[in-house]
């Protein structure tokens, strides 16, 4: 009773320094363990103490309050408090407990979904996000568990906010898995199927010791949006691949892998049968839909490739050519990939003729400048990055002495030189 | 050049001097074809030959002349009184089975001749081990050689090509002089050349020519027109068209148990027709005073060069379609003969495009003797192949030259590049963040 009333007003009064702080944080590493029993009675205390100057308090109470299972009535009542919590805190003080703060958040996602409004949850957690990462390269627990929930609320455009960020460092590569996945399913959801490509892409060719499903469905999802991005699909992974990836994966993915390959034989009748008759496997896998834009990427493929051949062609052409019904259906495809920016081309609805035009991109406007202006820039950037990395790298003291070990086997002199080369 | 919306009236005119239109040249279509849908007159072919290839490539025509039965009985007439000749019982059954009575009671089974000549091949063969197993215990190299060799020619003779093979091979342990080893690979690539085992000729074509000062020149042709035999049998066409075309005038009739002349000219024409571009065919065809003596015996293909040289196409794939029933009939060059067409085809309609900024469709359409749609669907596989570097306009039919805009292509590409780089390194920091993650970790567990 009394040590829980004493645990309150220290909070209260050491919150203000740094030095009283870290002194809190002992205070509350030592009360940790009797907390949870109290649970009960911790919920009102939580009225006392105001989260954006008690957050180090605030968050152990909080944490030991949704320890237990939690219904859904009070599921109702603490998600408000978590969620003013994370708005309110302050950084420097969450950063002295991170795992708590990481399963506070974790079980507010859990509470949102239960309570069936993950949309409740997304602005939350994008500040829980922020707050928590040190720096914007820094990937953290919570990146993860914040794409679930916009994928779940279908706010992919919050979620692609934090998918522009470059992610080098990474805690967990768990995390890491989960995020180029889920991020890969929001860009796909945006239609940026270049983005999506490059996130699965770092998916598959991570380095694992054991293949994982995460892997596994993202290869399924790699392959589809390469189709349907690139319209074709090479079975080779590139050989920094793990050995495992390259052996296992393509067995889990036989259906996506001849999906590829009935692509690429170009006839449109082929691959609807095939989809056809593999509809019940795709659909278990929940990826039918992209199935479907695979199938209708293939009409566009095959306009864009007559964009290639002809200047002027009748849309009754275009119709017989790409296996369309009519010249109606044709005209509407024709319309929509324009409009989309895909083909350059203007209809002639008088004589039913399409003309196709070159790109009007003269790589002379200002925009153009700018934008090749700040490639450059952002590629120096990089350049300097993994120059830093380099020097990083050949100055670990745990590189060197492995390098050297390993040199040593063949040549004494070679031994204090850096080696020349390294393979990452 | 022409500008390029108006196809105007001097253009046409530049394609009919072209001479690319049979319809405005009579005097062209008159000229008299050869073997315009004539019969391939089966004696004359097999007087080309001598030796087994003789009865191979008459069993050959009957298995494949298709509905013509005369054909196919004269063939096998042919082969029946040629087998007899030698000591294939193997190939004789085989023949008079295929003949099944139909050429009276003159062509049937000789039973009486078969056992007489088994019985004689049992002697002889009897009489070359007794021989060859005195040689062996005499030490004697060069009766080795010659047991082994007689051994090779013995069942050659009878049909047994693997045995002959093997046994052909077993002389080159005993091969003292340059003019042996030659000998061996002669005999080898003959073997290999029956079996259609390819790579062997290969490989023994290389083998014989690394001893080159005791070539003949006779020799060096043979070996020239088995190595184009063995490229063009594995689709090298540009290799073989080569080879075929180094082959020297010396080979005449020398090397007809393999390759005729006419055939070293047919084979080569048609590969370097299909592959060489217009300088090379220039160089190496028709300015190659070598192969033109090949070329005068078979003017047919002599022609076509010529045609397609001077971009006559009509008259050219003529003379190509007269030809092909032919040579569909050739025991080489039969399973060829489509895939070459068609790159004839192909560089021909590339050649007709290639200096033109527009060309009417349907003008071409008449070079080629073909239909304006079809012309299209052909020409739109060259292009989406980027082997004609064009656009067609369906709508007025006409087909402009596209001209590839050297900078705007380089400003696509290079940002291409950089953002290929820009994904390529940020994939791999993350990886190599990952293994330094997975190194600490075993690291800290070690601890």
């Amino acid at each position: 009773m009394g040590s829980l009333d004493a645990l309150v007003i220290q909070i209260q009064g050491l919150s203000s320094s740094a030095g009283d702080i870290s002194r809190l944080h002992v205070i509350l590493k030592q009360a940790e363990d009797s907390l949870p029993s109290e649970s009960s009675r911790l919920c009102p205390i939580l009225n006392q103490l105001d989260p954006s100057t008690h957050s180090l308090g605030y968050l152990y109470i909080l944490e030991a309050c949704t320890s237990a299972p939690i219904s859904k009535e009070q599921a109702t009542t603490l998600v408000p408090y978590i969620a003013r919590y994370i708005s309110f805190c302050v950084p420097e003080q969450i950063h002295l407990a991170p795992d708590k703060f990481v399963s506070v958040c974790k079980r507010f996602k859990d509470q949102v979904v239960l309570l069936g409004t993950p949309i409740r949850g997304v602005a939350p957690m994008l500040t829980a996000v922020q707050k928590l990462q040190t720096s914007s390269e820094h990937l953290t627990t919570l990146h993860p568990e914040f794409l679930l929930l916009c994928l779940l609320a279908k706010c992919y455009k919050t979620g692609l906010s934090i998918l522009e960020d470059n992610i080098f460092e990474v805690d967990q590569p768990r995390d890491l898995f989960l995020y180029c996945y889920y991020g890969g399913m929001i860009c796909i959801g945006q239609k940026r199927f270049r983005k999506a490509l490059e996130l699965l892409h770092n998916v598959v060719t991570a380095p694992m010791s054991s293949i994982n499903a995460i892997a596994v469905e993202a290869y399924k999802k790699y392959i589809m949006v390469s189709l349907i991005h690139h319209g074709q699909f090479s079975n080779s992974l590139p050989k920094y691949t793990s050995s495992v990836a390259q052996r296992v994966l393509k067995n889990f993915c036989q259906p996506y892998i001849e999906l590829a390959s009935s692509y690429s034989s170009g006839k449109i009748a082929e691959l609807e049968e095939y989809v056809q008759t593999n509809r019940e496997h795709f659909e278990s896998d929940n990826n039918l839909g992209l199935v479907k834009q695979v199938v209708s990427s293939m009409y566009k493929r095959n306009i864009q490739r007559l964009t290639q051949t002809y200047l002027t062609l009748s849309l009754q052409d275009i119709a017989n050519t790409v296996q369309l019904n009519s010249p109606k259906e044709a005209e509407m495809h024709v319309l929509q990939m324009i409009q989309d920016g895909e083909i350059f081309a203007t209809i002639n609805q008088k004589d039913g003729m399409v003309r196709f035009l070159e790109d009007p991109e003269q790589y002379k406007s200002c925009e153009m400048i700018e934008n090749i202006d700040s490639s450059i820039q952002r590629i120096m950037a990089l350049s300097r990055k993994l120059t830093a990395i380099d020097e990083q790298i050949s100055c670990d003291p745990l590189y060197l002495a492995k390098a050297g070990r390993e040199r040593q086997r063949f040549d004494f002199d070679d031994f204090d030189s850096v080696p020349q080369k390294f393979n990452i | 050049m022409e500008p390029e919306d108006s196809p105007s009236r001097p253009m046409i005119d530049e394609i009919h001097s072209n001479g690319g239109i049979g319809v405005d040249e009579p005097s062209r279509n008159k000229r008299p074809i050869i073997s315009s849908g004539e019969q391939l007159d089966v004696e004359a072919y097999a007087s080309l030959y001598q030796g087994r290839t003789k009865i191979m490539r008459l069993l050959f025509i009957a298995d494949h002349c298709g509905g013509n039965a005369a054909m196919r009985l004269e063939a096998l007439r042919m082969a029946y009184d040629e087998i007899k000749k030698g000591e294939n019982t193997q190939l004789f059954r085989e023949a008079v089975q295929k003949i099944d009575g139909k050429l009276g009671p003159n062509y049937g089974v000789d039973s009486a001749w078969c056992e007489m000549v088994d019985r004689r091949a049992e002697q002889k063969k009897e009489k070359l081990e007794n021989e060859l197993n005195a040689y062996r215990t005499n030490l004697i190299k060069e009766s080795i050689r010659m047991g082994y060799n007689d051994f090779g020619d013995f069942y050659y003779a009878h049909g047994a090509l693997g045995d002959a093979f093997k046994n052909y091979v077993r002389t080159r342990d005993y091969c003292t002089t340059a003019k042996h080893i030659i000998h061996m690979c002669m005999s080898a690539i003959l073997v290999s050349i029956e079996m259609g085992q390819f790579t062997h000729v290969t490989s023994y074509v290389s083998k014989a020519e690394q001893s080159a000062e005791a070539l003949d020149p006779i020799t060096g042709a043979k070996l020239r027109c088995a190595a184009g035999l063995a490229h063009l049998e594995g689709r090298k066409y540009k290799l073989a068209a080569r080879k075929f075309l180094e082959a020297g005038p010396e080979l005449g009739s020398h090397y007809n148990e393999v390759i005729a002349p006419q055939d070293v000219a047919t084979y080569g024409g048609l590969c370097a027709l299909a592959t060489f571009d217009r300088t090379e065919l220039k160089n190496k065809v028709i300015d190659n005073v070598n192969f033109r003596n090949f070329l005068e015996l078979v003017p047919e293909v002599r022609e076509l060069i010529n045609d397609f040289y001077s971009s006559h196409y009509a008259s050219c794939l003529d003379y190509l379609g007269n030809l092909k029933a032919n040579l569909l009939l050739d025991i080489h060059l039969h399973d060829h003969v489509e895939t070459l067409y068609e790159q004839i085809r192909s560089k021909a309609l590339i050649q007709y495009t290639h200096p033109f900024v527009s060309v009417d469709l349907r003008m071409m359409a008449n070079a080629f003797k073909t239909s304006g749609a079809g012309l299209e669907k052909e020409l739109e596989a060259l292009i989406t192949d980027n082997q004609i570097q064009a656009r067609i306009d369906s709508h007025n039919k006409i087909l402009y030259a596209r001209h590839a805009d050297q900078r705007n292509a380089t400003f696509q590409r290079v940002l291409q590049t950089g953002s290929e780089f820009d994904r390529d390194v940020r994939s791999m920091l993350l990886r190599a963040n990952l293994i330094k993650h997975e190194y600490n970790l075993r690291a800290s567990r070690k601890l």
